[in-house]
């Protein structure tokens, strides 16, 4: 990323001004969020934020259940069988803000994880993984009977 | 500094598999309060696990992950009776690392 020294000027007086009158308390100013990839509200602008659309691979198993009554606890868990995969990341195609989780597999650590996440809908669940430096993605449909996101 | 994590982790066949169970309330930043003010977002950002000082994972979490995050995994290596230690940092600058021995 580049960022200017006058970018960096303009958005931390932004925020500065914003604190200064009393309409966002500086917690919420420290809490917002600054990664790309995370802040996205949409399923392309995350990829974007990883470096663009996968390529689909079967070699990456998503595992994740068919119905899921509480949104709010969904398991989820992935397999990659690509040779060096060195990231994967969970992505939830109909939530707020798709990205979820991203792990990071130092050489050593085999490419599976598992974690619940929510899913605020009925939704795909999308696993991409890194391996040799290229993007592949696998994706499964979980149906949500109770939302787990607003309330 | 929040609740100490429930950490497992076993050596099996050269491989040793890793559960955590963190205690954390994960707030996504979607819901309101009882006068329509909007909670906002305190989430754990990252979580390093380290195994003999050396990273086994690392990983970044949105809003999305579930309260109290389970996470599971497992590397090469590890024996009996070393220790591996989990750390996670949260969006506002909490943070917690607790340690548990390979059994």
């Amino acid at each position: 990323m580049n960022i200017t020294r006058r970018d960096a000027l303009r958005t931390t007086g932004a925020l500065g001004t914003l604190v200064s009158l009393g309409l966002i308390t500086t917690e919420q100013a420290m809490a917002a969020e600054s990664r790309p990839a995370f802040a996205s509200k949409t399923l392309s602008g995350a990829l974007e934020a990883i470096g663009g659309q996968p390529a689909t691979s079967d070699q990456i198993e998503v595992i994740a259940p068919d119905i899921a009554e509480n949104g709010a606890v969904v398991p989820v868990a992935t397999v990659s069988k690509l040779p060096n995969t060195s990231d994967v990341w969970f992505l939830v195609e109909k939530n707020p803000q798709p990205m979820a989780a991203h792990f990071a597999f130092p050489n050593g650590t085999t490419a599976e994880v598992k974690t619940r996440v929510k899913m605020g809908q009925t939704s795909d669940v999308i696993v991409v993984a890194k391996a040799d430096g290229k993007l592949y993605m696998a994706k499964k449909e979980t149906k949500v009977t109770l939302g787990g996101c607003g309330g | 500094m929040g609740n100490p994590m429930r950490i497992r982790a076993k050596s099996a066949n050269g491989e040793t598999t890793v559960r955590v169970l963190m205690s954390h309330r994960m707030e996504g930043g979607q819901r309101k309060d009882a006068n329509g003010n909007p909670i906002p977002p305190h989430h754990i950002n990252t979580v390093t696990a380290k195994h003999n000082g050396k990273v086994v994972l690392s990983a970044d979490w949105g809003p999305a992950v579930s309260q109290n995050p389970y996470l599971a995994f497992s590397f090469k290596g590890g024996a009996k009776g070393e220790t591996v230690e989990i750390n996670w940092v949260d969006n506002k600058g909490d943070s917690r690392t607790d340690t548990a021995t390979i059994s």
